[in-house]
């Protein structure tokens, strides 16, 4: 066992870990963080991406132990009261429909508007090309990570 | 919105309502089944076959029993005779072979992932570690791994009883007759290669026993059905077994399965005395989650050549997999129904072979029998307008059923109640810019461009909402077709509906809520939905096949009726009128020509709550319950045209412009409608571009993961223009249709269409799904090789 001291969400975590812990069974089944899913066991999915130290990661793909020290924000901490943009802009642009990969794609989108404030849908769809959704077909996505980006949600 | 489309009224129905589900689904607040945690939970982990097909000859567990955390491992013959035999619930003909196939194998694996033992420890980590302690010896036997030479004599047996599970035919009008001097026919065989569902949710079930009492969490689109037959199954009286499906992360068919862990589920924690999950992981997943498709299509088909089709003739061989499971004989079965499509002819066979192999069982997968019909009859037609010359808008149009000639009964026995395929065809062509495009490829083959244009035509119908009980009867089907609700109006004026429908991404309580905040005159917020659970929603037959509002909700609105209907009672006895002078507007009921008296609905609510004033024989509380049976099938109909540009230089297909024209009948609302069709598109897409389950030649399969297995990501889907017409369905109080499935069923066909049509002049006229850029190269090399190696 490792002892590894993590901040999720705005609290602090001490928690003596297997080192072949993933990240994403520790928030979930440690730490009861059940809002990150988990879509694949090959990173290619997305579904459990988290912020580490400000960066998106897919949660799969990072031991416990890796995130020692660091500070992780999940869709569980990513508003405080009121939603996140991209939040409302899922809601109201319907941009989910079963929900499960809906976590990580907001949060792999706000990484994205983090490097690119206002992206082209093309640079919206390459920037998301490692989050996979089945329901959506991608396009109300786009529209609400453009909405979200404060871009003009022009009909094409 | 088009213009054939009267000005809505201000109602709830139309109305393009964000939906109430996205609460929690954006907050990361929801409830799937893998988050389940139960006082003394263990995790379930399974020892899966390696061959296709091989005879156990031993298993021993001891090894894994001595890992520190285990709990208990079992074998097949642990349960013994309690696990029964998973379930076919359509036998498709009196003669079929259904093979026995217990949940957990005991004397012989018939595809690679079939359980044969399981360890039960604390933690998901020491259950994995534990399974690689389990010792399984096998006795290797050939595989079946093709369904073309799986029924001759010399072929190994999947069963002792052989590898055909049945034959089923078809058959309209005089079809020698039709063929006999038909100036053109035309004779394809086309290829529906095996897909993988991949809901994004993996499948993840919790079993708790205690006592007498059996509950089952399970990722399902069908807790109802999943409940009869956990107790047909294991013998588990149905009153003690209560099934929950919580937040179910996409099904897309999948997930319309009685499975072999749901099984093992209730058995393991019988045995063990505590509650146990299993969830998958993905590549456990598409090993053992039921794969879709998998056929191999002869189409021949009678014309005259002016292009007005004689006859169709259809034969099917239809992989089965090892196993029957819930559906998976009915699935090819429904495409007989619809290979003839929106056409009009004399003559028609059908006629399919459920033949069995050492692969996974197929099933159910969104569109189940009618994406495959459509794919084949879609790409015949332009075959035939390539054979005569002719437009292949054209050759659709010489043959479909016209607008005034519904209801039209059609060649393989259904009767088609509305369409109109001249309005959506013209909208979509008009989007499309459809003369533009093809003057562009006309240009473009002149110029010998290397990059060529196609454009591809899907003009489909399809049946959905399934289905009326009397028909599935007929057609041997073990349930019926009937949906249920039940809508309670609460002491304070809020609503309660409680729906048999069981979604998983569908947004049912939004759109429920629109029915009965329409019908009852009440906010939409004030509607809450329950569904999922058996205990809370007894009675149902849950979500596929299109038919969540065309049944389930036409049951809501039944009941809304039911409801005003009794407080008009109520009303009348209060407002000591008579029964036929009340009208309900608006949520208001009042006596005819009167409109500021009378009572609210909330507050008839109340009064039948109290009941203190109720009038004789009526019972207190403003509830009802409705069950629907639809008299008929619901059919959305539409025109998809995509434009591809194909380099033949390296194969590379790209999709410029996609127009989707659909019609499903009245719309509760577009943001859903829309969401449904852009995700059926991107499904059907990737069947045309993407996806294949590759099984090798010992039958192991290759695309155990999303590394191998290609779901389209945003960046391989282009941007969809869609657009509806709107003809109304004449079988059902809204005039709804389904609309789940219709973007899978029509966009297979008009991609491949469009890639042949790029690809014609060289000399090609198929090229077998997926479209790869390495199959298309190929298709293009052998073409100019065959053209004497002209460039």
């Amino acid at each position: 066992m490792t002892k590894i001291t993590v901040k999720v969400d705005g609290v602090t975590y001490v928690d003596d870990v297997e080192p072949r812990l993933l990240l994403v069974h520790y928030l979930r089944e440690t730490l009861g963080k059940t809002g990150t899913p988990i879509g694949c066991d090959t990173s290619n999915c997305g579904a459990c991406t988290v912020h580490l130290n400000g960066t998106s990661v897919k949660s799969c793909s990072v031991l416990a132990v890796q995130a020692d020290g660091g500070e992780i924000t999940t869709i569980e901490g990513l508003s405080n009261g009121e939603w996140h943009p991209l939040q409302k802009a899922f809601h109201s642009e319907h941009a989910l429909q079963c929900g499960y990969c809906t976590p990580g794609m907001i949060m792999a989108a706000a990484d994205l508007l983090r490097d690119n404030p206002n992206p082209t849908d093309e640079e919206i769809r390459e920037g998301l090309e490692g989050n996979l959704c089945r329901c959506t077909g991608y396009q109300n996505i786009v529209r609400a990570v453009r909405r979200a980006s404060g871009s003009e949600v022009k009909a094409q | 919105m088009t213009s054939d489309m009267q000005a809505p009224p201000v109602t709830e129905l139309g109305r393009a309502r964000p939906r109430k589900e996205d609460a929690r689904l954006v907050t990361g607040k929801t409830n799937w089944t893998d988050n389940i945690i139960l006082p003394g939970l263990l995790h379930v982990a399974y020892v899966r076959s390696p061959f296709a097909h091989a005879r156990i000859s031993r298993i021993d567990v001891s090894g894994a029993l001595q890992v520190p955390g285990v709990v208990a491992a079992f074998t097949g013959e642990d349960f013994g005779a309690e696990q029964g035999s998973l379930p076919c619930a359509w036998p498709v003909t009196p003669d079929i072979v259904i093979p026995a196939h217990p949940p957990m194998a005991t004397e012989e694996v018939r595809y690679v992932g079939e359980a044969v033992a399981c360890v039960v420890a604390r933690d998901r980590y020491t259950a994995a570690d534990a399974v690689s302690a389990v010792e399984v010896d096998y006795e290797p036997l050939p595989p079946v791994l093709d369904i073309r030479t799986a029924l001759d004599d010399s072929s190994p047996r999947v069963h002792e009883a052989g590898n055909k599970s049945f034959e089923f035919l078809l058959q309209n009008g005089d079809l020698a007759a039709a063929f006999r001097d038909a100036p053109v026919v035309i004779e394809r065989t086309y290829r529906q290669q095996r897909l993988i569902p991949s809901a994004m949710e993996p499948r993840a079930v919790v079993g708790w026993n205690e006592g007498d009492e059996y509950t089952l969490w399970s990722a399902t689109q069908i807790p109802h059905v999943l409940r009869v037959m956990l107790a047909l199954t294991t013998g588990i009286p149905e009153q003690n077994i209560r099934v929950i499906a919580p937040d179910v992360g996409g099904g897309f068919g999948s997930k319309l399965q009685v499975t072999a862990e749901e099984v093992l589920a209730l058995l393991i924690s019988r045995k063990v005395g505590r509650p146990v999950k299993w969830t998958e992981s993905r590549s456990e997943g598409n090993l053992t989650v039921h794969h879709g498709r998998d056929q191999w299509q002869r189409i021949k088909l009678a014309a005259d050549s002016d292009g007005r089709i004689r006859a169709l003739d259809v034969d099917l061989l239809a992989d089965m997999g090892a196993y029957l499971m819930l559906v998976t004989p009915g699935v090819p079965l429904l495409g007989a129904f619809m290979f003839n499509g929106i056409y009009k002819m004399d003559a028609y066979s059908f006629k399919c072979t459920g033949v069995f192999s050492t692969k996974m069982p197929t099933d159910a997968y969104r569109g189940a029998g009618r994406p495959e019909a459509t794919y084949a009859l879609e790409r015949i037609m332009d075959e035939l307008a390539a054979e005569l010359g002719m437009d292949p808008l054209q050759v659709r149009e010489r043959n479909w059923i016209k607008h005034e000639e519904f209801p039209y009964d059609t060649i393989s026995g259904l009767t088609y109640d509305s369409g109109n395929y001249e309005a959506a065809t013209a909208r979509a062509t008009q989007l499309f810019d459809y003369d533009a495009l093809r003057a562009e490829q006309a240009k473009r083959r002149d110029s010998k461009d290397p990059v060529q244009l196609g454009i591809g035509i899907s003009t489909y119908t399809e049946m959905c909402g399934l289905a009326p009980s009397r028909v599935l009867g007929s057609l041997s089907y073990g349930a019926g077709g009937w949906e249920h609700a039940s809508v309670r109006m609460l002491p304070t004026g809020k609503v309660e509906v409680v729906t048999g429908s069981s979604a998983h991404g569908q947004g049912h309580e939004t759109a429920w809520s629109q029915i009965v905040a329409d019908k009852l005159g009440v906010p939409f917020e004030d509607v809450r939905v329950l569904h999922g659970d058996t205990q809370v929603s007894p009675k149902g037959m849950d979500t596929y096949g299109s038919r969540s509002l065309t049944v389930g909700g036409i049951a809501v609105n039944g009941a809304c009726e039911k409801v005003i209907t009794k407080a008009k009672r109520i009303s009348a006895h209060l407002l000591e009128a008579s029964e036929d002078d009340i009208e309900f507007t608006h949520g208001r009921l009042h006596v005819r020509g009167d409109p500021e008296s009378g009572h609210t609905i909330q507050e008839i609510a109340l009064a039948a709550f109290t009941a203190h004033a109720l009038p004789d024989g009526v019972e207190p509380s403003l509830d009802s319950d409705a069950t629907f049976d639809p008299e008929n099938f619901s059919y959305p109909h539409g025109t998809h045209l995509c434009a591809t540009e194909v380099d033949t230089e390296t194969g590379m297909v790209t999709i410029r412009t996609y127009v989707a024209v659909d019609d499903v009948g009245k719309v509760v609302n577009p943001l859903i409608v829309d969401g449904q069709v852009h995700g059926g598109l991107a499904q059907g897409i990737a069947q045309a571009l993407y996806e294949e389950a590759i099984y090798d030649d010992d039958g192991n399969l290759t695309t155990t993961t999303m590394a191998d297995y290609l779901l389209p990501s945003a960046a391989d889907l282009p941007h969809f223009t869609t657009d509806r017409t709107e003809t109304p369905a004449t079988t059902n109080p809204l005039g709804v249709k389904g609309v789940g499935e219709a973007g899978t069923i029509a966009s297979t066909p008009a991609v491949v269409n469009a890639i042949v049509d790029a690809l014609r002049p060289l000399g090609i006229r198929d090229v077998t799904m997926p479209c790869t850029p390495e199959r298309v190269w190929r298709a293009i090399s052998e073409a100019q090789q065959a053209n004497g190696g002209a460039a």
